[in-house]
């Protein structure tokens, strides 16, 4: 007899009882078949999707399971380590296990706020309002501050008054399009988390 | 990561410096556990405190903190003293038969030609005496060569005696001994012995040296490139790797080629001046080879049309920076008035850096911060943090809503340079979107003010390529592709580096990505796992070939030309990373040309990415000398035993003084005790103030501080203490604990206090707090300084005092 695997149980659990039949799999998966008579899973009927971890640099692979609710809202029913991975085979610190807390915030900034210079307190204004805004700052900056040509003569093409910084929560492919676009606006300024 | 997480269960003695794996990174801990239960391997833990991992390692070492060269360099010298390196390898395998110039020398401290008006070296005597017909080293073989690298290195490590690295590292002969013992093993041909740190090595102005000290060892005793070998960065966020290959970083571009600097007016002057040459003949030089395709193929996915022959495929575009353009720099600017905005996107400058007080006044310099994040941060509300009059602060402050990880795909790449996708599994949270639409966006405002108002040097601005569906919302599936690259010709996938061209007609983002995404799919997505072992990882070493793609070409253990012997033998040949079967060379992807012989006399050197064909166990590529030397923490309670008129680093980076402004160091008089900083298991950095499970977890801020020094100061656990430094200071609980103890330096008993990071003025614990949290960061304590090489702050050794409250 073969041991019972969490794939295993799972697909056994979403069969319900007709997968009592299933004789050879042992007395486990028999009590926890017919547990769902019961009590059906949180995850029954889930979507199942494959994240990973957002804290550390192990590289935890996750299982999401959402569900479509009938207002058109997505749902973040659990998240948990993937067994599959061969880097965490399943398991998840603490941090990893609370993700959806993460995930799911009421601590989450909702709309773009502005803070003009002085000002005691951010005012919520709409996503036009601050692109303009940051659009005309960045251009008058690297305007004020790009140099073509050095002291020495040399073409150097850069932008001396702006920086930018990286998160490391980016997808490589978010990191690798900014780098792209802030050496395109002439920047030299640019770090992420590596050094700090 | 020379290797990976999971290959660390194939070591027999894992070192640990500078990291806590058991709690920073416990998930990945269970490999060393692995390596420990299963085959028997011994765990060393050597570090100020005593923690989790120290608790199951079968050695633990109290360091103190920032001396491991002197640690490692003791090592060193067991090792060479009492021949126990790995023969066969140091003599094939590194660079200890080259011969180093006449004039190379170091005394008291010094290397030759150092500089001490511009605190730096001039480098030129730390090169090999060469073959003026060829340029090529001269080499002993024999190793007897007074200047070869093996008796310079010998005579450098001879200084550390056991007596020596216990009065720098206060760790007590008799427990060196037993470690020494262990290490020297571990140069026999069928052992292997992997090193893993993390940002307490990293942490120093030492830094660099730090992780070369222990990479030295590790060539010494022939452990680089093997499965269960290597030496390992244990990364502490999810894609710091990712981020770094695709150069969010001022000193390169992608695949880490170095970023032009001014004077070099075309492709050629580049390479010239960046790529390695070739200094021996059985030297492949690979990189060097093809530094210039690689460079073109980037400009032309960059640039499109507009790069060209004729223009030297728009070099000129790529911007040149002045000088360092790193981290700490962009506030040094700021407080000299020279930087006007900043962009975070995804990062917090108040918490995140060295010298929090200064860091905001700096913010305060801006004329404009954008931060872009799910979440409030330390930076977005800086001009409002406690103690802050918000009229005064005249910074214009953007705070853009953006999406998190899970509400959006791409990959994250672990330490172990396993490229993993991820679905989007949630839509974007109410009005956030996701941060590369944000710059799109962005971009294509500013390319528009460009078109009708006209303005500096648009030209990079106006062609750069936006080859997607929807140029302001690309898809990551897209991103990726244009990484990987493609023939122009034939409109394919590229599927190898070694298939690009410096004649326009090939691309890629970054040539260490090529093969990730083929025509035939997403490689990152691949998910045969430990559900079959037996078909996915039929050797048993753990490589999982088909989990992800791992950079370079899914190679899964670097350099492992190395894991074998000279005809292709592993070393041992029960641990093969790859080996030669009289046709090809089969295992891992191998780090070499597939099918080249080893017998043929004209077989390339294994490490195939550096001029030499070798390990470099002198480099003239580091700036404060060619072999690792022990220096004190600028903030030190004692003067360096070695060399007291050298103490410190000689070239470490002083912002204060450079910029005109007065050092802020304190004195071991004002300031008695060295502290720490480091990180707890249930918090990651800052982000998880927001999480109210693991506030619950790890509610508030605290100091760890040794036993005697709290019954001294009357102390005890609970009782709130103040811990000042020259530059500011925290007020928290304190935790009196025995996993901080006196150490015997210099002959002086030394105290270290330990402070964990993550608390601040935002989050929920701030929230509740009546202050505001307004003592809590522990960087307001951490020096303005940073590493000659990477100028990485020094977070993890400085002076401070300790006050009952």
């Amino acid at each position: 007899m073969s041991p019972v695997t969490r794939r295993e149980f799972l697909k056994v659990g979403a069969a319900g009882a007709g997968a009592l039949a299933v004789s050879g799999l042992g007395f486990e998966v028999a009590l926890a078949a017919s547990t769902t008579v019961k009590q059906n899973l949180r995850i029954a009927g889930a979507k199942e999707s494959h994240s990973l971890c957002p804290y550390c640099a192990v590289g935890c692979s996750l299982v999401a399971y959402t569900r479509q609710n009938s207002d058109g809202s997505t749902q973040l029913l659990q998240i948990e380590g993937d067994p599959d991975s061969p880097v965490n085979e399943g398991r998840l610190c603490p941090k990893g296990a609370t993700a959806m807390q993460l995930a799911i915030s009421p601590r989450r900034v909702t709309s773009p706020q502005y803070r003009a210079p002085g000002a005691t307190g951010w005012k919520s204004v709409t996503w036009d309002f601050v692109l303009d805004k940051i659009a005309q700052n960045i251009k008058a900056s690297r305007d004020a501050t790009f140099v073509t040509t050095d002291g020495n003569g040399n073409t150097v093409n850069r932008t001396e008054g702006i920086a930018f910084a990286g998160g490391a929560a980016f997808s490589s492919e978010e990191g690798y399009f900014a780098t792209k676009l802030m050496r395109g606006l002439g920047l030299v300024y640019l770090e992420q988390q590596a050094r700090v | 990561m020379t290797n990976h997480w999971r290959d660390i269960k194939n070591a027999d003695l894992i070192l640990i410096n500078g990291a806590n794996p058991a709690e920073a990174h416990p998930v990945g801990f269970q490999w060393f556990m692995r390596a420990k239960l299963d085959r028997g391997a011994k765990i060393v833990h050597t570090d100020p405190r005593f923690t989790r991992t120290s608790a199951v390692a079968d050695m633990y070492l109290r360091i103190r903190t920032g001396t491991d060269v002197a640690y490692f360099g003791g090592l060193i010298n067991h090792v060479l003293q009492n021949n126990l390196f790995h023969d066969e390898y140091v003599r094939n395998y590194t660079n200890a038969s080259f011969i180093v110039k006449d004039g190379y020398a170091f005394n008291e401290g010094l290397f030759s030609g150092y500089d001490p008006t511009k605190r730096a070296y001039n480098i030129a005597t730390w090169s090999y005496e060469t073959d003026p017909a060829t340029g090529y080293a001269h080499r002993d073989m024999t190793l007897q060569h007074p200047r070869s690298v093996f008796q310079l290195m010998k005579t450098h490590y001879s200084r550390y005696t056991p007596d020596v690295v216990s009065s720098i590292t206060g760790i007590p002969t008799a427990d060196f001994g037993k470690v020494a013992d262990l290490v020297g093993q571990m140069g026999a041909p069928d052992k292997v012995m992997t090193i893993v740190y993390a940002v307490g090595l990293t942490h120093h102005t030492t830094g660099g040296q730090l992780i070369r000290s222990g990479s030295l060892l590790q060539l010494l005793l022939g452990n680089i490139g093997r499965p269960g070998g290597g030496m390992n960065a244990e990364r502490g966020h999810a894609n710091i790797q990712g981020n770094t290959d695709h150069a969010i970083s001022w000193d390169i571009l992608p695949g880490y080629l170095k970023i032009p600097a001014p004077g070099q007016k075309n492709r050629d002057d580049y390479v010239a001046q960046s790529a390695a040459k070739k200094q021996d003949p059985n030297s492949w030089n690979f990189f060097g080879l093809n530094y210039k395709k690689f460079l073109t193929s980037t400009l032309k996915a960059w640039y499109g049309d507009a790069a060209t022959k004729d223009n030297e495929f728009a070099f000129d575009f790529v911007p040149k920076p002045a000088s360092n353009a790193s981290w700490m720099t962009i506030y040094d600017q700021a407080l000299k008035g020279k930087m006007q905005g900043v962009i975070l996107s995804g990062m917090t400058a108040a918490s995140i850096g060295p010298d929090t007080n200064q860091v905001r006044q700096a913010l305060a310099n801006l004329k404009w911060l954008v931060v872009m994040d799910a979440l409030p941060t330390t930076s977005s509300e800086f001009w409002r943090a406690p103690g802050v009059d918000a009229s005064k602060v005249q910074t214009e402050v953007f705070m853009l809503p953006t999406t998190h990880w899970i509400e959006k795909d791409g990959s994250f790449v672990n330490s172990g340079r396993w490229s993993q996708w991820k679905d989007q599994v949630m839509p974007p949270d109410g009005q956030s979107r996701h941060d590369h639409w944000i710059l799109s966006d962005v971009f294509h405002r500013v390319k528009a003010l460009y078109q009708s108002q006209g303005g500096k040097f648009a030209d990079p601005i106006m062609s750069l390529t936006f080859d997607f569906a929807d140029p302001l919302k690309p898809t990551l599936d897209e991103v990726a592709k244009e990484i990987n690259g493609k023939d122009l010709t034939t409109g394919k996938q590229m599927t190898s580096f070694a298939l690009l061209k410096d004649d326009g007609t090939t691309t890629t983002g970054d040539w260490i990505y090529v093969g990730s995404y083929l025509d035939s799919g997403n490689l990152m997505k691949r998910r045969s796992g430990v559900e079959d072992p037996a078909t996915n990882d039929p050797t048993g070493m753990g490589f999982y070939a088909n989990w992800a793609w791992s950079w370079p070409l899914n190679r899964r253990v670097l350099y492992n030309r190395a894991s074998a012997d000279l005809s292709g033998k592993p070393w041992d040949p029960a641990r093969p990373g790859i080996s030669w079967n009289g046709a090809k060379w089969v295992g891992d992807v191998p780090d070499y040309p597939p099918t080249m012989n080893p017998a043929d006399p004209n077989a390339y050197l294994p490490f195939i990415m550096n001029g030499e064909g070798v390990g470099r166990l002198f480099s003239n590529g580091m700036a404060d000398g060619p072999l690792p030397e022990h220096y004190e923490p600028v903030e030190s309670p004692v003067q360096n035993p070695l060399h007291a008129t050298n103490s410190a680093s000689p070239v470490a980076f002083y912002y204060d003084q450079a910029a005109g402004r007065p050092n802020r160091f304190g004195t071991p008089q004002e300031f008695p005790y060295i502290a720490t900083s480091y990180r707890l298991t249930e918090h990651e950095h800052y982000v998880t103030q927001h999480v109210p499970h693991l506030v619950q977890l790890q509610p508030k801020p605290f100091v760890e501080i040794p036993e005697e020094l709290a019954a001294a100061h009357g102390i005890k656990s609970g009782d709130q203490v103040r811990v000042s430094s020259k530059r500011g200071k925290v007020e928290v609980a304190a935790i009196v604990t025995k996993r901080l103890g006196p150490l015997t330096v210099a002959g002086q008993k030394v105290y270290q206090i330990g402070i964990p990071i993550h608390w601040g003025d935002v989050g929920i614990p701030a929230d509740a707090d009546p202050t505001h949290g307004r003592y809590w960061l522990a960087n307001a304590l951490t020096p303005f300084v940073g590493d000659a090489n990477a100028r990485t702050p020094e977070f993890k050794a400085f002076l401070v005092n300790l006050e009952k409250l």
